[in-house]
């Protein structure tokens, strides 16, 4: 009975869900028919103005601009804030199937905007965040005092041994971030014909740490990192100088052999949101300060022991001037 | 058993010297492994750094990987299977888990708490409505009551749908040996997966999402509910259904009134086990956009913030627990259920009440922020411990890992095949030996020879700590039934927890690094082997201990000439435990620098021109998988339905 | 004491208890082989094979071999044989509930092995039952649900089904534990449960598969009294299967002895003893006391010419032992008739030497052979 009362289930859900969707088959994000609607999905409290999904990438830079943008829709704008913990990749597939609404902090991605953008027509650039972004590779301070020449990429095999670690496998070792990172490393490593290896420490924390770590105990460290970043204001990083970025050397990502492009960082939002989001994407829209402003709620949230949520509303009370122009008229 | 050793009887004075008694003198047993250790030895060092297979982002099943991914991403709208069966699947399994999480969400959350805890005063009583409420209240004062409540309806969803597949299946092949020879091997690859490898394809089929995410923790907890209902259902007393039959009874009613009644207790385990499994996946599937506290331990994985994973943790720990005891209580036979519908009642309409009194949102400040302590704690430690932990990881890391390693990732590829191939033909026998070789030389078309390496090396080195450890604690609990007592919950709480967990106090001591997945998998995989172990031991007869105390053994001896040998079949099952465990650790590990395949997994989700990679990692993990499980499977074969003689007489 | 219930239940010699008039079962030719392609063994040359070769050649086991037997309505039939000689096998066949390879089984007149399905469940549902070596209760019904359990299969109404389950409870000695669980009765009683499912169906023919082999000997001599008691009140035809000759000897009318899945012998208790089939039958009841279950006909002998033929009278169906006090209290032979003819006399010294061939007395319950 049991059994037969589930099968029956089985059926009727199955049958609902053929009826529901008529029978042209059932397409994705095809704006009608899918779970992507903005629709109050299942909060408590339905929020009048609706609800937006702001995807949450790995590095505080970014959580401190998704931390403003957030608490400015709920607070100001009565919307409900989804924050989705997402990698940047799934953030942008995020924007087909609906999860997503907006990206608020993009490092360039040139393959992800031709896809989502100009292909599948699901996602829509919503302007600059005023953040200039490049990524880079660093060595602490103390070893440019001490090893002359360090900074270029040309005297790095001669300083290999210094960075070699027991998980490099005998050569020097470059420490990366979080996997889901813009990255052009290993094309970098293998067309400069450098004898390092790349090691992923897996979060900007890991980095961050080895970083202090490095420079307050001088232990050497070849690591990848990228500005803006609270980590300058605190410790004295120096970057290493690849040959220098020219329009064009990194597109195919198999044959970089040159620094990376200074990025002007934007946001992403999907067309659906962009078509109905109303005030909240011009929220989004508007949405643009320094890196002297990310840094400093950065700082907070990892440093001052603030969540996310209160280093914002700090940032938020002391400077009215600069988000009430981000507001919709 | 083990006294076989041939002590032949006083030879006779002064035998012939010129004969020999037997002209080929049996090789003692060492010898045969030694020699084929040392051609091995003698082989890699003349061969070393030939045949080897290094690691190519660009390798040609990754491209094809990839194009098979933008052909799907292009052909989702058109394609009628996306049209007509995936997309349905996607959009009925959507809606399922968004009825479910508006359910729980519509409720205030003083009604959860109290309904959960009347659900529980019905099953067993005080005590368990006790543990229900408590464990529910604490996502409030962990302060993550929003996400719990997305986490429940995920796993709610998943486990009603498996249940809705599993069961049936699980009767049917409890009641039918050929469905169950059918349905065994997938089972088995369902559960030697690792949980990692899965995520791939969910999110080329279903995208990202709940539905995908549901349907992963699916596949990983629809085993152990088809798998213990059929075996509930298949150790049901024969007599009691062939009375059953015997009196006319027809198939259906013999069904209904014998089978599922008296296979109610084994079935609820089944339950609680899919739930269990359930608990642990929709964590992983934070990965894939999963909602709830999967999202906060990811968080804290990728910021190396302990602070920021523990009350998540805490919270799906608690979760297991509430629900653990829920469902075990209704599997008490013939309670007093009555006379408890009083109370439950009670409980509930309390808990309605309370929520129109007390505020809609859990208050902030009943929450206990636990977060800064715990950081502060966390760093104490790391600075405190620095060189303990340090030294530790060091000695592991120089002594086994980078020596294991090097040595298979410079072997030729052959060489290491052929090692492969007779190890496991020596443990388990020829066509598992060959199915361990069929799925190296799998991997190795694969293009992930050399990471599979890497991760081989991550694997060993856990497990030979694993069975270490384990054999140690389980030979003392099995000695010193205080100590077991005093293990015992401890070893309950630590099988309730998800996997995940585990990376939290092994990313916390060491940081990212291989040995952090070592660690990680130790902690995991230990308490069942400990568990087997144990078992094993205190299984041995009684009277064989006794015959041996008396001829007076010593203790050592005791342990070694009796225990051992004759608790062989459920250590060498531990072992088997250990692998299949260990390696989907090391493969999560791929999030805490385990590197290997585990990285190519996470690589794959993180960046668009590694899909391909990942893909083939997910694969990868999973015929290594079965190549350690079958290289081990001499043991026995894990706890499977077991084949029943025919009856005559 | 309890042996003379037995006895007494028995010997009734009536042609009641013996009616050759209607057949209950009729089995012909039955044949069960388990293992790969039965039929073609069935048929081919290597069915004759002794077991264990055939085990090895073919991979079948026959465990059943060319049967054939009738059971007579109301008569109490023993199968007997030890393990493994397919006697729970053939017991199984009667009803289907293990598919036979080959023959014909008639209950009742019913051809039960072109049976539909639903005529088979009506068999089983009304005319045959079974009691079970293991009880087969079901653990998580009350007594009373699992006595009702063939009536609710019936779909009976549940209060009528409850009241004829009481009604069957008090016959067998367990009013006033309706409302238990199996696990809180004694074994001996739950196998009592297992004899109420059996008879609330009020079936016209009931199988014993070994029921009381389970059991303690003093339970189990409880229970055999209780199944002639039963015999003797309801009525029925059964088939008692037992791997137990003292058993067999006390319960059966008639007898078969199985080896190998075959007859070896079938008769009443006092043939087997007295004529032995073959050396196994022959082994099998050596250790019998013959006293105990052989007549006066088996031993009474023509009297001598010069003999008195005035000694009392006694039946020719009269056991030996019963026989002993008349017999040594008479000085003169005792005459021995058999439907009002002379069919011999007994006196002292055969009846000594009749007593005296036994080596030694069974103990009940022990097995006449290991």
């Amino acid at each position: 009975m049991r059994i037969g009362s589930r099968v029956r289930l089985l059926a009727g859900v199955l049958t609902l869900g053929l009826a529901v969707t008529a029978c042209g088959g059932a397409r994705v994000a095809d704006g009608t028919n899918s779970t992507a609607q903005p629709s109050p999905g299942g909060a408590s409290a339905p929020a009048a103005a609706g609800t937006v999904r702001l995807a949450v990438n790995p590095w505080v830079g970014y959580e401190a601009s998704a931390a403003v943008v957030a608490h400015l829709l709920k607070d100001k704008l009565g919307y409900t804030v989804e924050l989705k913990e997402l990698k940047e990749q799934v953030s942008w597939e995020g924007f087909e199937t609906g999860e997503v609404d907006v990206i608020i902090e993009n490092w360039g991605h040139d393959d992800l905007k031709k896809k989502f953008i100009e292909e599948k027509k699901v996602a829509v650039e919503a302007g600059s965040t005023g953040n200039k972004g490049v990524i880079g590779w660093y060595v602490p301070q103390w070893m440019v005092d001490k090893y002359p020449g360090i900074t270029d990429y040309r005297n790095l095999n001669k300083y290999a041994e210094l960075f070699k670690t027991s998980e490099s496998g005998g050569k020097g070792q470059l420490l990366f971030g979080d996997p889901s990172y813009v990255s052009n490393e290993e094309a970098i490593i293998k067309n400069l014909k450098l004898n390092y290896k790349v090691v992923t420490g897996g979060s900007e924390a890991a980095l961050i740490q080895s970083a202090t770590q490095a420079q307050e105990q001088q232990k050497a460290l070849l690591f990848y990192f990228w500005d803006p970043h609270w980590l300058f204001s605190r410790t004295k990083l120096a970057r290493v100088n690849l040959p220098p970025y020219t329009e064009g050397c990194d597109t195919d990502p198999k044959k970089v052999a040159c620094d990376y492009a200074e990025l002007d960082l934007d946001k992403i939002v999907s067309k659906r949101f962009a078509d109905s989001g109303g005030k909240a994407y011009q929220l989004v829209k508007n949405f643009t300060w320094t890196n002297e402003d990310q840094n400093a709620v950065a700082n907070d949230i990892t440093n001052n022991g603030m969540s996310a949520e209160d280093a914002a509303k700090k940032w938020i009370d002391a400077n009215p001037a600069k988000w009430q122009a981000w507001l919709p008229a | 058993m083990t006294a076989q050793a041939t002590v032949s009887p006083a030879v006779p004075p002064a035998p012939p010297p010129a004969v020999r008694r037997r002209p080929r003198e049996r090789l003692p047993r060492f010898v045969l492994p030694v020699v084929g250790v040392a051609v091995a030895a003698g082989l890699y060092l003349v061969f070393r750094g030939t045949a080897t297979l290094p690691h190519d982002d660009g390798a040609a099943p990754f491209l094809f990987l990839n194009d098979v991914r933008d052909w799907v991403d292009d052909n989702r709208n058109e394609n009628p299977l996306f049209l007509y069966l995936i997309n349905y699947l996607r959009l009925g399994i959507g809606g399922l888990f968004d009825a479910v999480s508006a359910g729980l969400h519509a409720l205030p959350w003083p009604a959860l708490i109290a309904l959960t805890a009347a659900a529980g005063w019905l099953a067993g009583g005080r005590r368990v409505a006790l543990v229900a409420g408590l464990g529910f209240a604490s996502f409030g004062v962990l302060g993550v009551f929003a996400a719990s409540v997305d986490t429940l309806a995920l796993t709610l969803t998943a486990v009603l749908l498996s249940l809705l597949v599993g069961l049936p299946l699980g009767v049917w092949a409890g009641r039918s040996r050929r469905v169950r020879r059918l349905i065994t091997p997938a089972l088995d690859v369902m559960q030697i997966m690792p949980t990692f490898a899965y995520l791939g394809p969910m999110v080329l089929f279903f995208q990202i999402g709940p539905a995908s995410a549901t349907v992963a923790t699916m596949i990983y907890s629809i085993p152990p509910a088809i798998r213990i209902t059929a075996l509930a259902v298949e150790q049901v007393s024969p007599t009691a259904i062939e009375a059953s039959v015997s009196l006319g009874a027809t198939r259906w009613q013999t069904l209904r009134k014998v089978h599922l009644p008296m296979a109610r207790r084994t079935i609820t385990l089944a339950v609680n086990q899919t739930i269990m499994m359930a608990l642990s996946m929709v964590v992983i599937a934070a990965l894939i956009a999963a909602p709830g506290l999967g999202s906060d331990i990811i968080r804290g994985l990728s910021r190396a913030n302990v602070g920021v994973m523990l009350p998540a943790g805490l919270a799906i720990v608690f979760m297991g627990i509430a629900l653990d005891r829920l469902v075990m209580a209704t599997a008490a036979p013939r309670s007093p259920r009555r006379s408890r519908y009083g109370a439950a009642g009670v409980l509930a309409a309390a808990g309605i009440g309370l929520s129109f009194v007390l505020p809609a949102e859990y208050p902030e400040s009943w929450e206990w922020r636990i977060g800064p302590p715990v950081d502060d704690a966390v760093r104490w430690m790391q600075s405190a411990w620095y060189d303990v932990t340090e030294a530790i990881k060091n000695i592991a890391t120089e002594g086994l890992l980078n020596p294991l390693q090097n040595l298979l990732t410079s072997s030729p590829w052959w060489l290491v095949a052929l090692a492969v191939l007779v190890l496991a033909w020596r443990v388990s026998g020829a066509v598992p030996a060959f199915t361990a070789l069929g799925c190296l030389l799998a991997v190795a078309l694969l293009g992930l020879w050399e990471h599979s390496m890497e991760t081989l090396t991550t694997v060993l080195v856990a497990v030979v700590l694993t069975l270490l450890a384990g054999l140690a604690l389980g030979v003392a609990a099995a000695r010193h039934p205080r100590y077991a007592a005093l293990q015992r919950p401890l070893l309950d709480a630590a099988q309730t927890m998800p996997a995940f967990i585990y990376l939290l106090p092994a990313l916390a001591l060491f940081g990212t690094t291989r040995f952090t997945a070592v660690f990680a998998s130790v902690v995991y995989a230990v308490p069942p082997v400990v568990r087997l172990v144990e078992d094993g031991i205190k299984g041995v007869p009684q009277t064989v201990v006794e015959a041996a105390l008396s001829s007076g053994s010593t203790t050592r001896q005791l342990l070694w000439k009796v225990q051992f040998p004759m608790a062989r079949r459920a250590i060498l099952l531990a072992a088997n435990q250990g692998i299949v465990m260990t390696l989907a650790m090391v493969v999560v590990g791929g999030l805490v620098g385990a590197g290997g395949l585990g990285f190519d997994v996470v690589s794959g989700f993180s960046q668009s021109s590694d899909f391909g990679m990942g893909f083939a990692a997910g694969a990868a993990t999973v015929l290594l998988g079965i190549m350690l499980d079958r290289i081990t499977q001499g043991a026995e074969r894990r706890p499977s339905p077991q084949q029943q003689k025919m009856r005559i007489a | 004491m309890l042996e003379e219930t037995v006895e007494a239940a028995r010997q009734v010699p009536d042609p009641a208890a013996r009616p050759s008039g209607s057949t209950a079962i009729d089995v012909r030719g039955l044949w069960k082989i388990f293992g790969p392609r039965a039929d073609r063994v069935l048929n081919g040359p290597d069915i004759h094979l002794d077991p264990n070769a055939l085990l090895e050649k073919t991979g079948c086991t026959a465990a059943v071999r060319d049967v054939t037997f009738e059971v007579r309505a109301g008569e109490m039939f023993v199968v007997m044989g030890l393990s493994g000689s397919g006697k729970s096998t053939l017991v199984r066949c009667l009803t289907r509930l293990i598919e036979p390879t080959a023959g014909k089984i008639h209950i009742a007149g019913e051809d039960v092995c072109s049976a539909s399905p639903a005529a088979l469940r009506e068999l089983r549902r009304h005319r045959v039952s079974m009691v079970f070596q293991h009880f087969g209760l079901l653990p998580h019904r009350r007594v009373v649900d699992n006595v009702a359990y063939g009536l609710e299969i019936q779909r009976v109404p549940k209060a009528e089904r409850h009241r004829r389950a009481e009604e069957i409870l008090s016959l067998v000695g367990l009013a006033g534990h309706a409302q238990s669980y199996p696990d809180q009765l004694s074994g001996g009683m739950q196998q009592r449960v297992g004899l109420a499912r059996a008879l609330a169906v009020d079936p016209q023919v009931m199988l014993f598969d070994e029921p009381f082999s389970a059991l303690d000997p003093l339970i189990r001599r409880d229970m055999q009294a209780e199944v002639v008691r039963l015999h003797r009140d309801v009525g029925k035809t059964m088939v008692f299967i037992t791997h137990d000759l003292s058993e067999a000897l006390k319960l059966g009318q008639r007898i078969a002895i199985m080896r190998d899945g075959a007859v070896v012998q079938l008769g009443t208790p006092e043939e087997l003893v007295a004529a032995p089939a073959d050396d196994y039958v022959a082994d099998f009841v050596r250790d019998v006391a013959k006293s105990e279950v052989l007549s006066l006909r088996w031993i009474c002998r023509t009297p001598a010419e010069n003999e008195h033929l005035d000694g009392p009278v006694m039946n020719a169906e009269t056991i030996i032992k019963d026989a002993v006090p008349a017999v040594l209290g008479s000085a003169r032979p005792i005459r021995v008739v058999e439907g009002g003819s002379l069919v011999g006399v007994v006196d002292r010294l055969d009846i000594l030497a009749a007593m005296a061939a036994r080596p030694e007395r069974p103990r009940p319950g022990s097995r006449s052979r290991s």
